[in-house]
C-alpha cells in the first residue's frame, strides 16, 4: 500500500496548491459519487427492488424508494426456494473445500518446496501446466470422470466429494504456497530435525505456524471459489437436496415471480459480501501476490 | 498486506549437511518416501480431475457412445459439429463479445487504477467498491442485470436512466443488436474490480523517481503516463489481456442467465454455451467434447501467437 510519501503520476505539491487542488477535490468528489452510483446502487436497487410489490416494480417511471416496502418477497424466497436448504449445502461444499485444499495442497507444497523428492519438479510442471487449461475445455471429460471415477468404478453425482476432490487440484494454491513455503529458511527446518522432529511434525509446528497468512488466503479463496462456482456444481449435483445457492436460484427462476427471485439473490450474497467486508485486506493482498511484479 | 509479502524466493543451494543418526542414503530414501507421500492427495486430485481428463477429452473427441457401447468414429464428431449452423454463429458471438469486453473491459480498469493510484483520499473506499461487485455470485448479479436492469419496458433501471437523459431506450436482451453489448456490460461490472488492484498493485511498484525525471524533462501528465507508466506496467499489461481474452472466449452463465441460453435469435449463444448444449441437452457428450477441443486448439493458437508478438519487441 502506497504511503502517503510515495511520488505517483502527479507531484504531492501540485495537488495541494492553487489549481491543482481544486481539481483534485472535485475529481475525487466526482469519483466517489460516481462509483458509489455504479458500484453501490445497482445493489440498493436490488436489495430496495426485493421489499416492492409486483405491481410497484412494473411501474414507470420506477421508484427510488418502496412505497410500501414488505419483506414478502424475502420470506417467500426463503420458504419457497428452501433457501435455508441451499445455503446449508453451500456452506458444507465450501467448508469441505477449505479443509481438503489445506490439507492436501499444503502437503503437496511442502513437500515440493522442502523434501523435494525424486521427480519433483516433473509433478510441479505437470501440476503448472493445468493453469493453461481453459476449465470450459474440460467441462465435458471431467463430468464424465465424476460420473464413473476410473477404477474404483463410482459415481459422484450428487455426492460432496465431486466438490471437493476437483478443488484440490488448484495449481494456483499449490504455487502460491510453494512460493510462500520457499521464503523459509532452510536453517529453520534443518534445526528442527537436528533435535528429531519428523517432517510432518516440522510442517505442523514450524511451516504452518509461519505460514498462517497465506493459510487465510487459500482459505478465503477456496470459500469464494465454491460460493460462486455455478456450471460444475450445477452438473454434478442434479437432485433438489444437494444443489448449491447459484444453481438452486437457478433452478427456480423459471416458475418464480422476478422479485422473488431477486430477493434470494441478494440472500445468496449476503454471506460472500461478509466475508469480503471482513476479510478485505486478505483478500485484496492474496490477489495481488498472485500477480507478479513489474 | 506487509504481511502477505513473502520474502526474496530464492534460498542457499546446497542441500541439507544437517548430522543425523541415520546414513546419508537411508535418508535420502526416506525423505523421498515421505516426500511421495506428502504429495499423493494432490497428485490423486490432480490425474483424476485434471491429467486423464485432459486425454480422455481427447481420445472422447474420437468416439462415439451408444446405449453404453464405445465405437472408434475418426473425424465424425467433428464434421457433426462444424456443420451445425450454430457453430459459425457461436464462434462470431465470442469473438464479438470477446472484443467489445476487451475495449471496455481491458482499458478501462487501467484507466481507474491509475485514477485510483493518484488519490490520497478514500482510497479503502473506492477500492472496495469497485472489487465488491467480484464477491457476488455470479448467478445473483445476472439476475439484478436481468430482471432490472435490462427490463424491456421504461420500468426497467437503464431505460429509466435513458428515458430521464432524453435519450432513445432500448430492448436490451429482446434486441439481437444490444444483447452482446448488454453482456458485456454486465461482465465488465461484474469482474473489472479484479483487473483494477492488480493494476494498482503494479503502479504502486513503480519508482517516483521516473516521474520526477520526466516531470523535469516537461512531460505532461498524458506524456508522463505513455511514457512511464505504460512501459513499466507493460509485463502486467500483456499478462492480463492475454488472461482476460482466454477468459472472456469461455463465456457461459452470461447468455445462460442474461438471454436464457441462445437469445434472441440466436445473438447470445457462446461456444462454451453450445459445449453444453450439445454435452448435457442434445446427449452428444462426444461431440461436446469435440467442441472442446476445437476451442482448446484455438484458445492455445491464439496465446502461443500472443506470447510470439509480444516478448518479440524487447
Amino acid at each position: 500500500m502506497a504511503d502517503s510519501g510515495t511520488r505517483t503520476l502527479i507531484s504531492q505539491a501540485q495537488l495541494q496548491r492553487g489549481r491543482g487542488k481544486y481539481i483534485y477535490w472535485t475529481l475525487l468528489t466526482v469519483v466517489v459519487l460516481g462509483f458509489t452510483l455504479v458500484f453501490l446502487g445497482p445493489l440498493y436497487w436490488m436489495v430496495t427492488g426485493a421489499l416492492k410489490s409486483g405491481q410497484e416494480i412494473a411501474q414507470t417511471p420506477p421508484t427510488l424508494w418502496p412505497h410500501d416496502p414488505q419483506l414478502q418477497n424475502y420470506a417467500d424466497a426463503w420458504n419457497n426456494l428452501d433457501l435455508a436448504k441451499l445455503m446449508f449445502n453451500t456452506f458444507y461444499y465450501a467448508a469441505g473445500a477449505v479443509f481438503f485444499q489445506l490439507v492436501f495442497d499444503t502437503a503437496a507444497a511442502y513437500a515440493l518446496s522442502k523434501l523435494r523428492p525424486v521427480l519433483g519438479n516433473v509433478i510441479l510442471g505437470l501440476m503448472l501446466a493445468t493453469l493453461m487449461i481453459p476449465a470450459m475445455v474440460l467441462i465435458v471429460p471431467q463430468y464424465v470422470t465424476a460420473i464413473d471415477l476410473p477404477f474404483m468404478h463410482v459415481n459422484l453425482l450428487d455426492s460432496p466429494w465431486a466438490i471437493w476432490l476437483p478443488l484440490v487440484a488448484n495449481a494456483f494454491n499449490i504455487f502460491l504456497l510453494k512460493r510462500f513455503f520457499d521464503s523459509i529458511p532452510e536453517d529453520l527446518i534443518a534445526a528442527a530435525q537436528v533435535d528429531g522432529a519428523s517432517p510432518l511434525r516440522t510442517l505442523w509446528s514450524i511451516i504452518l505456524p509461519m505460514s498462517r497468512p497465506i493459510l487465510g488466503v487459500v482459505s478465503i479463496f477456496a470459500v469464494t471459489a465454491v460460493w460462486k462456482d455455478f456450471l460444475w456444481p450445477k452438473l454434478v449435483m442434479p437432485s433438489p437436496e444437494t444443489r448449491t445457492l447459484s444453481v438452486g436460484i437457478y433452478a427456480f427462476s423459471g416458475g418464480t415471480p422476478q422479485n422473488v427471485v431477486i430477493a434470494a439473490s441478494v440472500i445468496a450474497a449476503v454471506p460472500t459480501v461478509i466475508i469480503f467486508l471482513l476479510f478485505q485486506r486478505n483478500i485484496m493482498s492474496g490477489l495481488t501476490t498472485g500477480s507478479l511484479k513489474g | 498486506m506487509a504481511t502477505m509479502t513473502a520474502p526474496a524466493t530464492r534460498r542457499p543451494e546446497p542441500p541439507r549437511e544437517v548430522k543425523t543418526r541415520r546414513s546419508k542414503t537411508g535418508r535420502k530414501v526416506r525423505d523421498n518416501l515421505t516426500g511421495h507421500a506428502f504429495l499423493i492427495g494432490a497428485v490423486l486430485c490432480f490425474a483424476l480431475f485434471m491429467w486423464f481428463p485432459m486425454v480422455r477429452g481427447i481420445v472422447m473427441s474420437f468416439q462415439r457412445t451408444r446405449r453404453g457401447e464405445t465405437t472408434w468414429v475418426g473425424w465424425d464428431n467433428y464434421t457433426r459439429i462444424v456443420a451445425d449452423p450454430s457453430f459459425w454463429i457461436a464462434w462470431k458471438n465470442t469473438f464479438i463479445f470477446t472484443i467489445l469486453a476487451l475495449v471496455l473491459g481491458y482499458l478501462l480498469p487501467f484507466f481507474v487504477a491509475i485514477l485510483l493510484n493518484e488519490f490520497r483520499h478514500a482510497k479503502g473506499y473506492l477500492r472496495i467498491l469497485v472489487y465488491l461487485p467480484v464477491m457476488l455470485p455470479p448467478a445473483s448479479a445476472l439476475f439484478l442485470f436481468k430482471y432490472y436492469a435490462y427490463d424491456p419496458s421504461e420500468a426497467g433501471l437503464f431505460n429509466a436512466i435513458l428515458k430521464a437523459l432524453h435519450l432513445p431506450t432500448s430492448e436490451w436482451m429482446q434486441s439481437p443488436t444490444m444483447t452482446i453489448p448488454a453482456m458485456v456490460i454486465a461482465s465488465t461490472w461484474m469482474n473489472m474490480g479484479s483487473a483494477v488492484l492488480i493494476y494498482l498493485a503494479s503502479l504502486q511498484n513503480i519508482p517516483g523517481e521516473l516521474y520526477e525525471a520526466a516531470e523535469l524533462d516537461g512531460a505532461g501528465v498524458w506524456r508522463r503516463i505513455w511514457n512511464v507508466t505504460i512501459p513499466q506496467t507493460r509485463l502486467i499489461l500483456t499478462l492480463l489481456a492475454m488472461l482476460q481474452i482466454v477468459a472472456t472466449m469461455q463465456l457461459f452463465i452470461e447468455p445462460l442467465i442474461l438471454a436464457n441460453g441462445a437469445g434472441t435469435q440466436d445473438s447470445a449463444t457462446s461456444v462454451a454455451y453450445l459445449i453444453y448444449q450439445h454435452g448435457f441437452f442434445q446427449n452428444d457428450l462426444n461431440g461436446a467434447a469435440a467442441l472442446s477441443v476445437i476451442m482448446l486448439i484455438v484458445l492455445a493458437a491464439f496465446s502461443a501467437v500472443y506470447v510470439r508478438l509480444t516478448t518479440k519487441q524487447d
